[in-house]
């Protein structure tokens, strides 16, 4: 196999081996990508925080295990964007946030240091909405990040920055977390592959909470193979994440190369179709469907019919918890502070610091959620809230039972303009439709791109579901679906992204 | 002449409420692995988890449940099957997350009891206080206010240190308290009195209220009878067992006080004051803040199996009610003499030197007897006797084997109490032995029957009691070394007689 | 406890949110998020009626129990680990500024 010149071109897969093979050093393909975020992401603005001596550090000490004869992983010395919600120690995080501005956490969140174990270079950290709450990436309290097939639009969110990078070319893998879709929906409108995993596959400690009934760490990356690689590495029991399972780690990787669908269930959920969604959308799903049974699946309807109820759901369950995990962010042990002095009282200093401090949405999601927690109207909303959660779990467990995987669009429609919804709260929590019921069961999903959509030549998404702990499933069906479609295409979608 | 407070009593009925919380000794914090000892410099038993870092998670303590489960088992409470924590969310600096990890309504353990023994004027009277949930929570950081006069009022600034935010605290709340009557804080006094001894006697805190391991709040309202129950007020700053007694007094007083004057009491927290003994209103429980609970994502529910709740219950020590009566039972001793032994203050040395191999009997006797008989002659407690169980059991195997006397046993205890030394070098010193070879008595004998001719008559004439003046010369001959019930036994073979 | 009907929010409750949640909002915040959320919550007011009693709320969404943790002490962090990332720190300690309200 030989290497393409440009190294930015090629799969974390192919970088890891040719790096394992010493055709080529971490170091050199480190600076290439250092290199090709110096070039666009003026233009880009995926990155909040880039160190380019640290990643090359990094990279050498790769390099120099390497020498020794020492492989660290089966991706070492590739790597990787972190969504900038990620905990990592010494270096900036901001969760996008001005009210952590210069914030330098003092540990690793434990994927970080299954990351650096493994040898998978840090290249920075990636631009998101504010405390994950957002579906665009507008909400980041540092500027939006641009669609890199459209720079005027949208790359989703809200982990736009870790999309983004990886549809640039930046990087060939990044770290994105998902609430309610913002691993997916990035990835659909980006044309790129990102993964959900089953709730507590991957751990939370050093996750920034948002939702931590929904939170979830993920794998993004160009390719199906690349993203069953990177899970592989995050994946599995933290005894510091009293929600993470504790079980082996499946074979993702597998997996991905038993791509056979044969024989298998594959059910399309009647309520994530129709009104609301793009007509290009609907016809690249279609498509896809069709190539599913060409494939020797079998391709059934069913009906989730509390999926209606979900997004009502989340908006509460959502802003309750997350009004109360942001309660930390005060001004009084890290993080800005403001208006101290003038004899103000700590009542009215942090008032003011968290006023200032946070963005627009996120007031509005902790007002929102401390309504429904008060006291008299928590059994109206948050109560009922987790009902309905029940009741979707109901849904999924029933669709389960006759079909092996579910699918739907990822998202209602392509990427929008930049500042199109922003003013509307509600139709940019739509976006989310069709991802949410996934972070209200826990289980897990998968969106990759299917292709484009013909009325304005940008990318779609599909969603595959899978059940609980059968994350495997979305890289047998995923792969399958993937090689399906490169075979057509004559090669990834994203080779046709506009070059930068 | 009836007192203020008989005529409050004779007018209202007191209904009383404690909530305790207890500081577990545990090794680590509920939540994280810093280490949950006292001391050490400030903010240097922290980490991300207990400072509330962004990305920082709980996880839960084993040994704190453990301790949880024993309380709660102790206090004849039901183990719930199944709960969770939650959330109690309000801001104050004290608390890094700005919510604290509690239990709200899933407690671990509801429905229990203490009964509580209060001694009166006409003997000791047991309340059964119910117990109405023990729970788990986590405790704060501590302020120092600076800038005033280290009151939060007139403060400029607060310094906090976040030792000790995270460490296990086990909240016990009483079901109201009824019927105490003029007892009401005696009653209160009691109940933490014997909470305190029965967490000591478990092993799960150090309890002490000065040191602030164990933290009360009463709760007291009053009512008129036949009528509904009063506001009730809540009293902080109780720190200390007689403070608890005088809280529960004063706010009685108080809120006769208002009542009588027509005016309604405000349902509020008040603030307990050493010096006085009075309560001071603090902050207003109307319009109490908001605390929107909910259960904690963060963490699993606690779902104790029957099989670990039993393996706990075999690890809880015996209450000290059901000990003292079974012991009576074992002794076959009465009420009377039991309650005398404990008043004495000789009870658990009793026991301990029965664990060290004495007779209970003989157990008995000395401390109750010989040891309580100097403990009043020196006005002092039997404790501080300079005497251990186990002189005791060495005492005592020496007059098992016949080397030592009773009254030479005696002895042997002042020689202790003096400080002489050991049981053995006292004996050396004071040349404690024994005369028990019946040649030296014999010949002891001889020499007592010589100097008394008449008495070997008046024996053989049949008054066998004129003996014990041959036994007496032989016991001063020996220096009280001799056995004396042997030396008779010789004197009469001697003499021929048969008895 | 009697549960108030899921209704809309007014301006009371929207400026009482802010104090509970410590956020000085401005009176242009104010009116806006009035508005806002009033609109959010009608959008989802339809939940309030769907789910029974006898439906079992969800908390967690895979199922665990009974996790814990040892009771060993570690170290864990030190000063100079943290103390250049807080706005004010003094005699060792997280300094902040004069507390009016004691909690109850």
């Amino acid at each position: 196999m030989s290497l393409d010149s440009d190294l930015t071109r090629q799969s974390a897969a192919t970088l890891a081996t040719a790096i394992a093979r010493k055709e080529v050093s971490s170091e050199e393909v480190t600076r290439a990508h250092l290199d090709r975020i110096a070039q666009v992401d003026s233009r880009i603005h995926a990155f909040l925080h880039v160190d380019a001596e640290a990643s090359l550090s990094q990279a050498r000490l790769v390099d120099a295990k390497l020498a020794q004869g020492v492989l660290l992983s089966p991706l070492a010395g590739v790597p990787i964007a972190l969504k900038d919600l990620v905990a990592t120690k010494g270096v900036p995080t901001t969760c996008g946030s001005r009210i952590l501005e210069g914030w330098r956490p003092p540990y690793n969140a434990t994927i970080v240091e299954k990351l650096m174990a493994a040898g998978v270079v840090s290249l920075g950290k990636t631009n998101m909405d504010e405390f994950a709450m957002g579906s665009s990436t507008e909400h980041s309290g540092y500027g939006p990040t641009h669609n890199p097939w459209d720079l005027d639009r949208i790359p989703g969110g809200s982990g736009g920055g870790s999309a983004a990078a990886i549809a640039s070319f930046e990087a060939p893998l990044a770290i994105g977390t998902d609430t309610g879709g913002s691993i997916r929906q990035p990835a659909a409108v980006t044309g790129t592959v990102g993964v959900k995993p089953t709730y507590g596959g991957v751990s939370r400690y050093g996750i920034v909470a948002l939702a931590s009934s929904l939170d979830q760490a993920g794998p993004c990356a160009r390719d199906v193979m690349d993203t069953a690689l990177l899970h592989s590495v995050i994946a599995g029991h933290d005894p510091r994440d009293s929600t993470s399972i504790n079980a082996p780690v499946p074979d993702f990787v597998a997996a991905a190369l038993n791509a056979d669908v044969r024989g298998m269930k594959i059910g399309v959920i009647r309520e994530l179709q129709g009104d609301g969604f793009q007509s290009g959308v609907l016809e690249r799903f279609n498509q896809s469907l069709d190539i599913l049974t060409e494939l020797g699946a079998e391709i059934v309807e069913v009906s989730c019919p509390h999926f209606h109820y979900a997004l009502g759901a989340y908006y509460l369950i959502l802003p309750s918890e997350a009004s109360s995990n942001l309660a930390r962010f005060d001004g009084m042990r890290f993080g800005i502070r403001v208006d101290d002095g003038n004899d103000r009282s700590v009542e009215q200093v942090m008032s003011a610091t968290r006023e200032k401090g946070f963005g627009a949405e996120v007031k509005r999601r902790i007002m929102l959620g401390t309504y429904a927690l008060s006291s008299g109207y928590y059994d109206a909303y948050y109560g009922q809230a987790q009902r309905i959660r029940t009741l979707i779990n109901r849904d999924f467990a029933a669709a389960f039972a006759t079909v092996d995987v579910l699918v739907s669009p990822t998202s209602p429609t392509t990427a929008f303009k930049i500042g199109e919804k922003l003013e509307d709260p509600l139709s940019m929590y739509l976006n989310d439709i069709a991802t949410i019921p996934v972070n209200l069961a826990g289980n897990c999903a998968m969106s990759l791109p299917i292709g484009l959509a013909p009325e304005d030549g940008l990318p779609v998404g599909l969603q595959i579901i899978a059940p609980a702990m059968a994350d495997t499933l979305l890289y047998r069906v995923g792969s399958a679906l993937e090689s399906a479609l490169v075979d057509r295409w004559g090669g990834l979608l994203i080779s046709e992204a506009p070059s930068l | 002449m009836t007192t203020q407070y008989e005529s409050v009593i004779a007018e209202f009925d007191p209904i009383i409420g404690i909530e305790t919380h207890i500081e577990l000794g545990t090794n680590s914090k509920m939540f994280c692995s810093c280490s949950a000892q006292f001391g050490g410099d400030p903010n240097t038993h922290v980490c991300p988890v207990c400072l509330g870092m962004p990305g920082s998670m709980p996880v839960v303590n084993r040994a704190a449940v453990e301790s949880t489960i024993r309380m709660g088992l102790a206090l004849n409470c039901s183990i719930v099957p199944w709960c969770r924590f939650a959330r109690k969310n309000y801001f104050y600096p004290d608390m890094p997350k700005n919510y604290q990890i509690s239990q709200y309504d899933e407690p671990l353990c509801i429905n229990g009891y203490l009964d509580v023994t209060v001694a009166t004027a006409n003997g000791p009277q047991v309340f059964r206080v119910d117990i109405e949930r023990v729970h788990m929570e986590e405790d704060t950081g501590k302020l120092l206010h600076a800038g005033g006069a280290g009151r939060i009022h007139g403060a400029t600034h607060s310094l906090v240190d976040y030792n000790r935010a995270g460490i296990p605290l086990i909240e016990v709340v009483t079901k109201p308290i009824l019927g105490t009557g003029d007892l009401a804080p005696d009653v209160a006094k009691a109940y933490v009195a014997q909470l305190r001894d029965l967490m000591r006697a478990l092993g799960v805190s150090d309890v002490r209220m000065e040191e602030g391991s164990l933290r009360c709040d009463v709760n007291v309202s009053l009512s008129r009878p036949g009528e509904e129950w009063g506001t009730r007020t809540e009293t902080k700053n109780v720190n200390s067992l007689r403070s608890v007694e005088r809280a529960v007094r004063t706010e009685m007083l108080r809120q006769a006080d208002r009542l009588r004057a027509g005016d309604r009491i405000t349902q509020e927290t008040r603030h307990f004051n050493e010096e006085t003994g009075d309560t001071t209103s603090g902050r207003s429980k109307e319009g109490a803040e908001d605390y929107r609970y909910f259960p904690e994502p963060d963490l699993v529910p606690i779902a104790p199996s029957k099989e670990w709740i039993e393996e706990l219950r075999a690890t809880l020590p015996e209450i000290p009610s059901v000990r003292r009566a079974r012991l009576q039972r074992d002794w076959g001793v009465s009420e009377f003499d039991m309650q005398s032994l404990v008043n004495a203050g000789a009870l658990e040395l009793i026991v301990a030197s029965i664990d060290a191999g004495v007779q209970p009997a003989a157990a008995r006797k000395w401390w109750t007897g010989e040891l309580t008989r100097v403990a009043n002659e020196r006005s002092c407690e039997l404790e501080e006797l300079t005497v251990t169980p186990n002189d005791i059991v060495q005492i005592e195997n020496l007059i098992a084997a016949g080397e030592l006397t009773d009254k030479m046993a005696r002895s042997v205890f002042e020689g202790l109490l003096q400080g002489e030394g050991t049981v053995a070098d006292i004996v050396h010193q004071r040349g404690l032995i024994v005369v028990n070879d019946d040649a030296s008595l014999i010949a002891a004998i001889t020499a007592a029957l010589a100097d008394s001719p008449d008495v070997a008559e008046k024996i053989h004439s049949g008054k066998i009691a004129a003996a014990g003046a041959i036994v007496g010369a032989v016991m001063k001959a020996t220096h009280g070394q001799a056995d004396a019930a042997r030396v008779r036994t010789l004197l009469l073979e001697h003499l021929g007689i048969k008895e | 406890m009697t549960q108030k009907a899921a209704k809309g929010i007014d301006r009371d409750q929207v400026v009482h949110l802010g104090t509970l949640a410590r956020l000085e909002l401005t009176e242009v915040e104010v009116e806006h998020y009035t508005l806002q959320l009033e609109q959010i919550l009608g959008a989802i007011a339809s939940i309030s009626t769907v789910a029974t009693d006898d439906i079992a709320p969800t908390s967690h969404p895979i199922p665990m129990e009974n996790v814990y943790r040892e009771d060993v002490a570690l170290p864990g962090l030190r000063l100079e680990d943290f103390v250049n990332d807080a706005p004010a720190f003094e005699e060792d300690r997280f300094r902040v500024p004069r507390i009016l309200d004691q909690p109850s």
